[in-house]
């Protein structure tokens, strides 16, 4: 009986008929995919994006060229050089990032004590050349001004777990 | 043209004629008729093909249609991370673990997180919610694998709407690697010591929406393949491996399993919490292409038990020792305390010392046991870092499987191996 059972389910293509029943099924449901440029996925605030050197509400840079980043940056993708500024507070003159070098780890995020490098919520900066890949301390900051307040709310939303 | 086929087809005709009394004179030889036959023929696969899974290189020798030999070259994605590693201080070196087998990250963090807590002896300090927390995300890696595994391996024999469909799921469960560790894929979460940094609130809820709706979409997956005449066609029987020569050839994990042998590092050497966690190790019986399959399939229903269990056990606590000169202090104690800062600056530029030692730590990866063998010299790098990949001892038994299969089975083959370059050529 059993092999007559099979032998019908074989004849009748059973498997192949429900499979395909299956896929008209979900030619139905609801799409799950978005329409990319317009529409974009949730990012949690522990997104590691785009750098950004962030300021202190009164404009004043965060950085203190401690230089932490640098040294624990696993790929060498942070260069920095510093002298103290005619006020006599240490500031840096450079800050490099080859974001070609850079693996997105987020240990400098981490490192900083200040919260002046950050990983933004941006993961939009595809360029054409490489050159545009190397960012500058200007570059930096300006993204820092651009992105403040996703900076701020996803620093602040991450807060009680760091 | 291959060598071997030419020496082989020499060896016919040049036998018989190399008798000297059939040969009239050195320059008699003109009449005599040589039949030289050619029939086999070599084909280079890959390394750019999709059907390779990555850049594998299969060079192979073809009779007709059938393999006669396949010989994988590797080194295509060979980074030297093991080489690497020995600059880079125990915590710097977390990053590129991610890297070794992308499609598992957190497993093979898993590994170099257990070795370097075995030589730092403090395995035992480990807090439970960190255990919990790491278990679960292997758990999950484990799916997030089979996943991809099973439903390109349905691509390459020929059906495209797994793919579509379990994508869907992975895509939530990178969502959740997201919302722990900041990334898709390369999350760095695992530390020495516990994980980065507790699970968001919500998360341990959606796991649980989302684990409650995955059985499923097994279901549903098992519907298109498990049955489907033609994904039986294209596996059963195809790359046969028996249960002495998958040892033999150092198998592991779900291969190994479809072979026959219940061995399983979560059961034979319990880590984590894995001795508390109440599981089933899935055994295959014939050790072909389509019991590899069944294999990962019943896997991820296993992996989505202990991942509720985990759920389950998942206490409010720490997770992370205590220790601040292994894990960094807390920020809000970092910006009060000198103490903590001098902690803080210490471990992000010199990080922690190991005291001299050498272990081999295992661990259960979705592709079978990867190993990390890890030599300390008592400073903050390692002396050596070798990995043991599961991948590389798959791949090495190529050749028996694919003998005398077709070409197309050779793709079934490779699927069925999970062939994942990054931890092969590391």
């Amino acid at each position: 009986m059993a092999s007559l059972d099979r032998a019908a389910r074989s004849m009748l293509l059973s498997e192949l008929v429900s499979g395909m029943a299956l896929t008209l099924k979900y030619f139905f449901k609801p799409k799950v995919t978005i329409n990319y440029p317009y529409e974009k996925g949730a990012l949690s605030p522990r997104f590691k994006g785009e750098h950004a050197l962030r300021r202190y509400p009164n404009g004043e840079e965060r950085c203190i060229a401690c230089k932490l980043c640098e040294a624990v940056c696993p790929a060498l993708a942070i260069t920095i050089e510093a002298e103290p500024r005619e006020d006599g507070s240490r500031r840096t003159t450079r800050y490099d990032i080859d974001m070609t070098k850079c693996i997105y780890c987020g240990m400098c995020e981490e490192a900083c004590p200040v919260d002046a490098i950050v990983e933004g919520p941006n993961f939009e900066f595809s360029v054409e050349t490489r050159e545009e890949l190397l960012y500058d301390k200007a570059r930096l900051l300006a993204n820092g001004d651009r992105w403040e307040p996703e900076l701020a709310k996803r620093l602040e939303l991450d807060a009680p777990y760091r | 043209m291959s060598g071997s086929s030419a020496m082989a087809s020499e060896a016919g005709p040049l036998a018989t004629s190399a008798d000297p009394a059939t040969m009239p004179s050195a320059t008699g030889t003109s009449n005599e008729v040589k039949t030289v036959e050619v029939d086999s023929h070599t084909i280079n696969f890959g390394p750019q093909h999709p059907a390779a899974h990555g850049v594998l290189r299969l060079i192979l020798e073809m009779k007709g249609e059938m393999v006669e030999r396949a010989d994988p070259h590797i080194g295509l994605l060979h980074r030297g991370t093991e080489k690497l590693v020995e600059y880079k201080t125990y915590l710097q070196a977390m990053p590129y673990m991610d890297r070794l087998d992308y499609v598992s990250p957190m497993c093979m963090e898993h590994s170099w997180v257990l070795a370097v807590e075995r030589l730092l002896h403090i395995e035992k300090d480990v807090p439970e919610r960190a255990r919990v927390i790491r278990t679960m995300f292997a758990e999950l890696t484990r799916i997030l694998n089979h996943l991809l595994n099973v439903t390109t391996y349905a691509l390459d024999c020929g059906a495209i709407t797994p793919a579509l469909w379990g994508f869907e799921q992975r895509e939530h469960l990178l969502e959740f690697y997201e919302a722990a560790g900041g990334s898709h894929y390369h999350v760095n979460y695992f530390r020495p010591g516990g994980v980065a940094r507790d699970l968001p609130a919500d998360l341990p809820g959606r796991i649980a929406t989302w684990a409650a709706q995955f059985p499923k979409f097994l279901d549903d997956l098992e519907g298109l393949l498990t049955n489907n005449r033609i994904f039986k066609q294209r596996t059963v029987d195809i790359g046969v491996m028996t249960a002495e020569q998958a040892m033999e050839w150092g198998f592991s994990g779900p291969c190994l399993r479809a072979s026959g042998v219940p061995w399983d590092l979560r059961k034979a050497q319990p880590y984590e919490i894995y001795d508390q966690l109440d599981f089933d190790i899935p055994v295959g019986r014939q050790g072909d292409c389509y019991d590899r399959y069944l294999i990962r399939i019943m896997e991820m229903r296993q992996s989505l038990r202990m991942v509720e269990q985990c759920l389950g056990r998942l206490k409010p606590g720490p997770i992370k020792i205590l220790d601040n000169k292994i894990v960094p202090p807390k920020r809000g104690e970092m910006k009060r305390s000198m103490e903590s800062l001098i902690h803080h600056f210490k471990l992000y530029t010199e990080g922690f010392h190991v005291p001299e030692g050498a272990t081999y730590t295992v661990t259960e990866a979705p592709k079978g046991e990867f190993g990390m063998y890890l030599v300390a010299d008592g400073t903050n790098r390692p002396y050596r870092c070798k990995v043991r990949a599961p991948g590389f001892a798959h791949l090495q038994a190529m050749e028996v499987l694919s003998k005398g299969h077709m070409l197309a089975d050779a793709v079934a083959i490779i699927g069925s191996l999970d062939i994942v370059f990054g931890e092969i050529d590391r």
